[in-house]
């Protein structure tokens, strides 16, 4: 099949603007006889239901929390990337779109991230519009604060909470539109597989999780925005509820997943300490404006960190990246960090981690400047660890954090199954091999607010669409379907939890598809992975039944697709022979271990075709080309 | 990874509400959960505690939860007597087993308000705050025309101070802790926010009315100043919250 990413003529520059112009329209009157289903409620989710709704369009919400306030997107600290320039400060839409491609180590398309660029701006005035309360200046100006990759400080920010600002302004719009009977919110339902009719996306099969039972919903179009795949490594930022589910059973149907291998590791996280640890805790990116990284120079060296002078203390990122120092991308200062515990001049008890030291901040700024940026993260820290960071270093360490790898979608967010569209975290279009900080929630509110409603519109004016209902034969065959996987995992009543399963599958990616790559360690984790799964159907215990509310069935059946995900990623690690960002094969590195890409040959979008239980998936290729950007090596110095 | 005998490992005995469903009644169940680590959050240990349930063919204690970083509200539970626990401005997810001692009984139960049914054991339906938020709880402007971010300035410390409003993470703490099982905080900090924002100030009187007549209506208790809210909330908003809800009220009533 040859993938056609629809990415308009003409000059980067008017793409958008032509293509919003060319698409065909659905009259107002016309909008409400058109269903769109809605899966999750975060930024993407969210605001594309608010949006949908706002439109005309008659849309069904589904979230598998009690609430469409909780979606993960609400755990988003540092802020939000827009090329206003209100600092003065050589920033644009061009710039933007430069540093989002290079960033992303050019593995993504051009056209989108140009798009990405270009709405960002609308973003903000639109959150603003809401409500939103971001940090102001003085003068009661918007203020803004810098993140990695970026020379220019254009990250807009709510204190460390921004994430749980731009979502309670999209669940407001939501629920303004609930208010008014344009969407029709469906809590605690998990959507576990999609109905496709006549190869088109016409529903969707849920578990109500209170009850148990299995819905059927139809619609015109689905829109998922279920987020990313980072749980698999089971220890992650991600909410302990975040799962591959929605997006794989849409890839057993027919959608493409892209890039799975490309997972993004953080560099500040809280150091993972015990074996019955559940989740990692981000630290925000944003600590990096006033906090020093730095190890010991010495290996060894077990001296608490204020009894070693500076002179033996190493400043790796500013010694080695002196134009961008502690805010390199977040793939280069990750593996720094690894090297670094790698020589062995790791701290902590744990030998995993490094210092973010705030100390000359304080000195320089004093205390209060540092805990009005910080106090919450500060607080958050000492929580966990309770040492005070004011006054000794924070000990951080790399964490699963993002996934760029999702759905594969074309220029308009359509995946491969017509009237599928996949936004946000669950598609992979704008971060190519790595995500800057700050640009996951520019892209969940760009795909919903200004993207989808339009290309949607596209789809549904042109697409001949069969009246159906929930009684199509398709409906009953999925319900069927899924009905016998819950059984099934019901009926095993093995000795192994799933939560057990899942552990041992987060060690082999983490080991072997995680900072460092090997193909010997790749195929490795291919066999080891499905053996796990094997293990897995036939000795997963999950107790309780399906007819009711049963979180040990719900953790189960996750596991089960992060095990098919899990084997998916590391295919595709292996298929790609090169690094590029956040992919790094230690088979190919510069002088320098810096990551080496091959533009001859791995310039392109791997996008992965389900064949089937027993078979490896079908490898397809969306060449990238740039005409707009030269390819270089990525330099941060 | 600690053993049993080190000081940072402890026995607790857990007396926990289990409840199959809504209509059902509910009681206490006795738990040993042995060899804590002090470093384990609260819910790391009812992890441990379900994870040796299901093995042994128990039923494993259902609750919320998701971020575990005290941000998504999902979380909740009173512990001893108090909502989240016993720590200040804590969520339960970020509450640590350090902060409890050898031998130490420790009953975890729901929320409990007329207005939060329980789902299953410390499962609660909190949908009556998305319904207070429905009723008003948002500025009414489509995607399309905005103006320009810049183009109202909001001195820094109102900016400030809506921000400590819109911190809530809309978890019930502050309904569980109220004798009066009251949801004045919750919607008066809602309220707060967009009352000292320009942007919220066209529908000031229409939300205030529709988003407290909506919290009476929903079967919330009045207030009657405990300040158990404030004294619970792990995001700690002020109650000074309610009395800027109680003014908005108040205002609106005179056209």
């Amino acid at each position: 099949m040859q993938l056609d990413s629809k990415i308009p003529d003409g000059p980067l520059t008017e793409k958008w603007d032509r293509h919003r112009f060319e698409l065909k329209l659905v009259n107002p009157a016309n909008k409400r006889k058109f269903k769109i289903i809605v899966v999750g409620t975060g930024l993407a989710g969210g605001s594309a239901s608010a949006s949908l709704a706002e439109l005309g369009y008659n849309v069904k919400t589904f979230c598998i929390q009690d609430s469409p306030r909780r979606a993960h997107s609400i755990a988003a600290q540092g802020g939000i990337n827009a090329a206003k320039n209100y600092q003065n400060d050589g920033d644009s839409i061009w710039r933007l779109f430069y540093d989002t491609v290079k960033g992303g180590d050019f593995r993504s398309r051009e056209a989108n991230v140009y798009r990405l660029a270009q709405v960002s701006n609308n973003i903000i005035d639109q959150c603003v519009a809401q409500g939103v309360p971001f940090a102001r200046e003085y003068g009661g100006q918007l203020a803004n604060r810098s993140f990695g990759g970026a020379q220019v400080s254009r990250t807009f920010y709510a204190r460390g909470q921004t994430g749980q600002q731009l979502l309670l302004g999209a669940y407001g719009s939501l629920s303004r539109q609930i208010a008014a009977g344009n969407v029709r919110l469906f809590t605690r339902r998990e959507m576990l597989d999609l109905v496709v009719i006549d190869g088109k996306a016409r529903g969707i099969i849920v578990r109500n999780l209170v009850s148990g039972e299995l819905e059927k919903y139809a619609a015109d179009a689905v829109v998922l925005a279920s987020g990313g795949y980072g749980n698999a490594f089971y220890l992650s930022t991600m909410a302990m509820g975040s799962n591959v589910s929605a997006a794989f059973a849409s890839y057993k149907k027919g959608a493409f997943f892209a890039n799975p291998c490309f997972t993004q590791i953080h560099p500040t996280c809280i150091p993972v300490h015990s074996t019955y640890q559940s989740k990692l805790t981000l630290m925000s990116e944003s600590l990096r404006n006033d906090g020093r990284v730095w190890v010991p120079k010495n290996p060894g060296d077990k001296r608490p960190p204020n009894q070693i002078p500076e002179a033996e203390r190493d400043y790796y990122l500013e010694e080695k990246y002196p134009g961008f120092g502690n805010l390199v991308p977040r793939d280069v200062a990750s593996r720094s960090a690894k090297v670094q515990c790698d020589m062995g001049k790791w701290v902590g008890d744990t030998k995993l981690a490094v210092y973010l030291d705030f100390k000359d901040a304080i000195k320089r700024d004093g205390r209060d400047v540092i805990a009005m940026k910080y106090g919450n993260l500060f607080q958050m820290y000492e929580k966990i660890t309770a040492e005070n960071p004011y006054e000794t270093p924070m000990m951080i360490y790399p964490a699963v954090h993002y996934t760029m790898g999702g759905l594969w979608v074309d220029y308009n967010l359509m995946s491969t199954i017509p009237g599928l569209f996949v936004l946000g975290e669950a598609n992979f279009s704008d971060h190519g091999a790595n995500r800057l900080g700050a640009s996951a929630l520019m892209q969940g509110l760009a795909d919903g607010y200004f993207i989808t409603p339009y290309t949607i519109g596209g789809y549904l004016a042109q697409a001949s669409l069969e009246k159906i209902d929930e009684n199509h034969k398709e409906f009953d065959a999925s319900f069927l379907k899924v009905e016998a996987r819950i059984k099934k995992l019901l009926s095993i009543e093995g000795k192994r939890t799933a939560d057990d399963f899942h552990r041992e599958l987060g060690h082999i990616l983490w080991e072997y598809c995680g900072m460092e790559r090997k193909d010997e360690g790749l195929l490795k984790a291919k066999e080891l992975i499905a053996d796990l799964r094997e293990k897995f159907w036939e000795n997963v215990l999950v107790g309780g039944s399906g007819q009711e509310f049963n979180q040990s069935l719900e953790r189960a059946g996750r596991v089960a697709d992060f095990l098919d995900i899990g084997e998916l990623m590391v295919i595709d690690a292996l298929a790609r022979k090169e690094s590029c960002g956040c992919h790094f094969n230690e088979a190919f590195q510069t002088e320098e271990n810096e990551a080496l890409r091959d533009d001859e040959n791995f310039c392109h979008v791997s996008a992965w075709e389900y064949k089937g239980e027993s078979c490896d998936p079908a490898f397809h290729k969306e060449p990238l080309e740039f005409e707009n950007v030269k390819l270089t090596q990525r330099s941060y110095k | 990874m600690t053993k049993a005998g080190d000081k940072s490992c402890i026995n607790l005995k857990l007396k926990v509400w289990r409840q199959k469903g809504s209509d059902v009644k509910g009681r206490f169940e006795t738990y040993e959960a042995r060899n804590v680590s002090t470093d384990m959050s609260f819910l790391e240990m009812l992890d441990v505690v379900n994870e040796e349930m299901i093995l042994s063919g128990k039923d494993p204690i259902a609750f919320d939860h998701d971020c575990r970083e005290g941000i998504c509200g999902t979380c909740g539970a009173m512990v001893n007597g108090r909502a989240h626990g016993p720590e200040k401005g804590t969520t339960l997810c970020q509450l640590h087993m350090r902060h409890f001692s050898n031998g130490d009984t420790v009953v975890i139960e729901p929320w409990r308000s007329r207005a939060f049914k329980v789902v299953k054991d410390l499962v609660v339906v909190r949908s009556a705050f998305d319904k207070i938020i429905q009723a008003g709880g948002y500025i009414s402007v489509n995607v399309g025309g905005a103006p320009d971010g810049n183009a109202i300035p909001v001195p820094q410390e109102v900016a400030e101070k809506a921000m400590d409003a819109a911190a809530c993470i809309g978890c019930g703490a502050c309904v569980a802790a109220c004798p009066n099982a009251s949801a004045m905080l919750f919607t008066g900090a809602k309220i707060s926010q967009f009352a000292l924002l320009p942007q919220g100030l066209p529908e000031a009187k229409k939300r205030a009315l529709a988003m407290v007549g909506k919290m009476d209506e929903l079967g919330f208790g009045n207030c009657a100043n405990e300040t158990e809210c404030e004294k619970e909330c792990p995001k700690e908003i002020s109650i000074e919250n309610i009395a800027r809800m109680n003014r908005e009220f108040l205002k609106a009533g005179f056209l």
